[in-house]
């Protein structure tokens, strides 16, 4: 089991092009001294539209970093980032926004604290969009945000006009993950979104992500810590070691695999 | 009376600052020294230009301009250069005394015998000290009018995003180097153009004008804040003038006592200290629950 299945594609994706491709990716840090070492070592990895791939892997893995650098915060010092086939390593975050999104862990990081909750959502409606000296429009969109709101259950839909710092954890959480699917992005980027969480919160975004996903037919990563989740969820699971990904299976390979397998798996590395 | 007229139409003209600096201070969340700088500095771009001739209403938009080059420049060595804001603010302010100079010629140009935008006919007629109030009333009409449109378009949201949370900005693709820049440079230019009034109302332009300037225009924001409450993002704009309004209030009052207008800047930053301790005051004494109570008493009774 724990033999690396590298890029083991199933014949139905095998002939559809690729929608994000890490190629040789490494980034080194302190570069040119005694302590230079690499987080993402020669890394590889394609992704396909439709895939939900669940992100595993001890601390210090490169699991952040990975994110990081295909969100655009971080440079790959080599290798290349391909969307749609073509290089994207030198747009900057801003750029790509236009496809991504991203939930990060902390509910804090996700939304502004004294803007409303309508406000949050018109602002992220225009993600990656040119902000003109255009009426915003606030009043046009309330339907069409109590409806989206009400789909996680809850009781965001009675906030909407609530400054979002004064929300509960669960709810401001429920809002990044709203403000990231708003757009429909080709590629979202879950960053242990649930883990902040308490565990029937935490439940509930998990539920109402994959319901979400699988309504927009998203292509998402997900990094997580529970070993559950990732065998639950998603038609993929990778595995993050020392930079470099130890670990792909999909479809019914990754139907088929347990919780103790997993687990013997990590204990092996 | 003449006094407290006189006071409102100090407010009211004061109040342009205060609206300037709530771009930078209370959106972007950062204090901004440039506005030591740009305030003089639009006080003698106006002025030496009026001085040279050109019609005023000409030369308080040149103010605003020049203004927005300062904090343009801050702005540049905050966001490219990596420069704490702090100290951009004050080498921009620092530089632009030695620019105010050049401007001037000299360290205090006056306007006795030229035009100004207070001279003329219709302000003549009115009452003593009733132009200033007059002229600031529709410069703060405008302004506030241009604020809440321009903070309630898509452009404005992203702005006040910017400062409310960047990190979520970035995320979802605003440029918040830009909405910084901008920020810096359209609230310089609303501070150069408070200079460029306010010493048109002086009749005189005074290179160490703008010391203590940014006291001033806090101490507009503070207490409004701290006398209305909380308010929506509009509400607090219009609360911005009246807090201007009040602290003139404040500042006659005091002068009353016999102070002399030397220790006016003392005198401000007193009264913006204890503005700011307020709150502090207010939960250690249980302000609140003492208002409260009375308040519920009244009811009862």
């Amino acid at each position: 089991m724990n033999a690396t299945t590298n890029e083991t594609v199933n014949a139905d994706t095998a002939t559809e092009t690729p929608l994000l491709e890490l190629k040789d990716v490494s980034t080194v840090v302190n570069a040119h001294t005694a302590n230079e070492t690499k987080i993402l070592n020669g890394l590889n990895l394609t992704v396909y539209p439709g895939d939900f791939i669940t992100v595993l892997g001890s601390n210090g893995a490169g699991k952040s970093t990975l994110f990081n650098v295909i969100g655009g915060n971080l440079n790959a010092d080599e290798g290349d980032v391909l969307l749609h086939g073509k290089s994207i390593k030198r747009e900057s975050e801003e750029q790509r926004t236009r496809f991504l999104a991203r939930v990060f862990q902390d509910p804090k990081l996700g939304t502004a604290p004294r803007m409303t909750v309508a406000e949050n959502l018109l602002l992220a409606s225009k993600r990656g969009q040119r902000r003109g000296l255009i009426p915003r429009g606030l009043r046009r969109h309330l339907d069409e945000y109590k409806t989206m709101a009400s789909t996680m259950n809850n009781n965001l839909e009675n906030r909407l006009n609530t400054a979002t710092g004064s929300l509960s954890g669960g709810q401001r959480q429920a809002l990044s993950f709203l403000m990231a699917v708003e757009s429909k992005p080709e590629l979202l980027l879950l960053d242990e979104h649930t883990a902040a969480l308490d565990p029937k919160t935490s439940q509930q975004l998990m539920t109402a992500t994959n319901d979400r996903i699988a309504a927009d037919h998203l292509t998402c990563l997900m990094i997580t810590h529970r070993l559950e989740d990732a065998l639950k969820y998603g038609n993929r699971l990778i595995v993050l070691n020392a930079g470099k990904i130890t670990f792909d299976v999909r479809g019914e390979e990754k139907k088929q695999l347990t919780r103790e397998q997993l687990f013997n798996f990590f204990e092996d590395l | 009376m003449s006094l407290i007229t006189s006071a409102i139409g100090q407010g009211l003209l004061w109040a342009v600052l205060g609206l300037g600096l709530f771009l930078t201070f209370r959106i972007l969340d950062f204090p901004d020294m440039t506005v030591e700088g740009t305030f003089p500095l639009g006080a003698a771009t106006a002025v030496a230009l009026i001085y040279r001739g050109m019609n005023p209403l000409l030369a308080t938009l040149c103010a605003f301009l020049v203004g927005m080059v300062a904090g343009l420049i801050t702005g540049l060595l905050y966001t490219k250069g990596r420069i704490p804001i702090l100290l951009a603010g004050i080498l921009v302010m620092t530089a632009a005394y030695s620019v105010n100079l050049r401007i001037m010629g000299r360290a205090n140009l006056s306007l006795l015998g030229k035009s100004s935008l207070f001279k003329n006919d219709f302000l003549a007629s009115l009452p003593q000290y009733f132009d200033s109030v007059f002229v600031g009333l529709v410069v703060i009409i405008v302004v506030t009018l241009l604020l809440v449109f321009f903070l309630n378009t898509n452009l404005g949201q992203a702005f006040i995003a910017t400062g409310d949370n960047p990190t979520m900005a970035r995320s979802i693709g605003i440029k918040t180097d830009r909405m910084t820049i901008m920020g810096l440079m359209i609230s310089n230019g609303m501070i150069a153009m408070g200079g460029a009034l306010v010493a048109q109302n002086n009749g005189y332009a005074d290179v160490n004008m703008g010391i203590g300037i940014i006291v001033i225009a806090l101490a507009s924001i503070i207490i409004g804040e701290v006398a209305f409450g909380d308010l929506s993002l509009t509400q607090r704009l219009v609360a911005v003038t009246l807090g201007s309004i009040l602290y003139r209030f404040v500042l006659l009052i005091v002068l009353q006592l016999n102070f002399s207008a030397n220790d006016l800047n003392l005198l401000s930053a007193i009264i913006l200290a204890i503005c700011l301790l307020l709150p502090r005051f207010r939960k250690f004494f249980h302000f609140d629950r003492l208002i409260e109570r009375s308040v519920r008493d009244e009811r009862n009774n």
